[in-house]
């Protein structure tokens, strides 16, 4: 018995040095030069945490198996992912560890909740954990282009109807120990229904969505494993799962201002009911330009600002882009590239695929660094970004996109938009960008169109 | 109960240490952060590992969860490094 008592006090102090590594590795996550470390610094909390736990067990050799299945399944994937998939990697990767505590706080239930308090936070755990599971399930699905249902389709709507009912369930099965209706087996329904719930909570929500949507489920798995730890009275638990669902709150925040639109405005509402007013008819004719004289207009420019956007990710065209970059610069051009908060699926997207195709970060601007000097820039050019550059948002008080911060290409000297089509952004709203005096559209693939232009340079 | 408030006070806590320590974080680095975070949330690991001593039903739910838990972690901190490595100044 004195073992026991000894290593669980041993366990806790591993507990708070590992709770301390955690806190200090998210801040170093935080800035550039400490990231990498960070990031380490983590991971060792993270061991320390678990190999303490382990050395608890009296059989661990079961657990050690599962942990070494756990590793082989996760680490092939993470090494063999390609970086264009990274936005679906971290949503599979975030559906696990909601299912992971889905399954702790089940696994609870088995054993005798003894008090209601621990009740209350079994049913919470359990619906969090399962929303994270199969919500992170689904916005896999969609990023990966897996299941493409429409907003209007009846799957849909089913769906969210059982989204609704599961919360008033929810609510029936926290009160359920206090006043049990009927008799039957409300747990295995609420498992159910939760598991479905995360499918109704996902579906619904249109891709250029996808990054406030992925950044709240990585806020809930954090929540989750943060009431699991309150649920084994496990303070590390509760610490890292705390940091974890701060971290996903405010990159949730940064998204939802991004887009000036309010979280449950995004969540439950959506862009196509917000406004159908004002779709602006002054349209006219577009102006298009052949690569030949695209590149006779960058040759003889002194400034110029790149905007790439998830058509970039689709034509997988950060490579070429980056090459250009590097041909403008030896010709003497200032090259810059403006990133928008939103652009793409994740938080951070555009980042990550140009630093795949080894664009320094430094000259990456955010829209506050860039919009100020629009005026000096010869040309700005957009690749496969759309509502992110679309004017209404700054002229145009009917439009849905209103007040959205946007890259402001339309005050540089020349715009060229690489665009495939003239079809619409995810917002659904027709850009004027496309119809003004100074923008020049360059149809086509961007990947061809670059390319194009890169081998022009080169002769 | 008293364990539950003291706890729950460690909870408040650390989520209010989490939104300071994190609230300016250069667009750089989003996505690292929200992946490094993701794998931080498969810290279910170690409450999976707790349970997992049980018997019968309770003992088989938590071995998957220890398993998943498991990717989450590996899976989540080696993408982390991966990209992170790809980070480079001019």
């Amino acid at each position: 018995m004195e073992f026991f008592i000894e290593i669980s006090a041993i366990q806790n102090i591993v507990y708070i040095i590992s709770s301390i590594l955690f806190i200090t590795g998210i801040k170093m996550l935080g800035k550039e030069d400490t990231a990498v470390k960070g990031n380490f610094l983590s991971a060792f909390a993270m061991f320390i945490a678990v190999a303490i736990t382990v050395v608890g067990v009296i059989d661990p050799l079961i657990l050690l198996i599962g942990i070494a299945l756990g590793a082989i399944i996760g680490s092939s994937i993470a090494l063999k992912v390609k970086m264009t998939s990274i936005p679906e990697m971290v949503a599979l990767f975030n559906g696990f560890g909601g299912l992971a505590t889905f399954l702790i706080a089940w696994s609870e239930f088995n054993s005798i909740p003894d008090s209601l308090f621990q009740h209350i936070l079994i049913v919470i755990t359990v619906f969090i954990g399962g929303v994270t599971f199969t919500g992170s399930l689904i916005a896999y699905a969609k990023l990966s282009e897996k299941i493409k249902i429409a907003k209007t389709s009846i799957v849909t709507k089913i769906f969210t109807t059982i989204f609704y009912i599961s919360l008033v369930f929810l609510i029936y099965s926290i009160v359920q120990p206090v006043m049990p209706i009927l008799d039957f087996d409300f747990f295995t329904v609420l498992l159910v229904l939760t598991l479905l719930a995360g499918i109704g909570f996902v579906l619904p929500i249109g891709g250029g969505d996808m990054p406030v949507v992925i950044s709240l489920l990585n806020s809930l798995s954090g929540i989750a494993a943060a009431f699991a730890g309150l649920l084994l009275l496990n303070n590390v638990l509760i610490v890292a799962g705390s940091l974890v669902g701060a971290s996903g709150l405010i990159l949730t925040v940064i998204m939802a201002k991004a887009m000036n639109r309010s979280i449950s405005n995004i969540l439950f509402v959506g862009y196509a009911s917000s406004s159908n007013s004002t779709s602006s008819e002054e349209q006219g004719e577009v102006s298009p330009i052949s690569v030949g004289d695209a590149y006779l207009i960058l040759e003889s420019a002194s400034s110029v600002l790149i905007v790439p956007g998830y058509g970039m990710a689709v034509a997988q065209a950060q490579h070429v882009v980056r090459e250009l970059g590097e041909l403008l610069e030896a010709n003497g051009t200032e090259v810059r590239y403006g990133i928008h908060p939103v652009a793409g699926r994740m938080p951070g997207h555009m980042n990550v695929l140009l630093a795949e195709a080894n664009v320094p970060y430094d000259v990456l601007a955010e829209p506050d660094d860039v919009n100020p000097t629009m005026d000096a820039v010869d040309v700005a050019v957009v690749i496969g970004a759309n509502d992110v550059v679309n004017p209404s948002a700054t002229e145009e008080p009917g439009s849905p996109i209103y007040g959205m911060p946007i890259i402001e290409v339309h005050n540089a000297k020349t715009v060229f938009v690489l665009k495939r089509s003239m079809s619409s952004g995810f917002a659904g709203v027709q850009n004027p960008l496309f119809f003004k005096q100074n923008t020049r559209m360059l149809f086509g693939d961007a990947k061809d169109s670059i390319g194009g232009l890169v081998s022009e340079f080169k002769d | 109960m008293e364990t539950y408030m003291l706890l729950g006070f460690v909870l408040i806590l650390s989520i209010y240490l989490g939104l300071e320590l994190i609230s300016k974080v250069p667009s750089t680095l989003h996505t690292p952060l929200m992946s490094g975070a993701n794998a931080i949330s498969g810290i279910a690991l170690v409450g999976a590992l707790v349970l997992s001593t049980n018997s019968n039903l309770q003992g088989v739910i938590a071995f998957f969860a220890v398993t998943f838990a498991s990717i989450n972690v590996f899976g989540g901190y080696l993408v982390t490094n991966r990209m992170l490595k790809m980070f480079k100044k001019k």
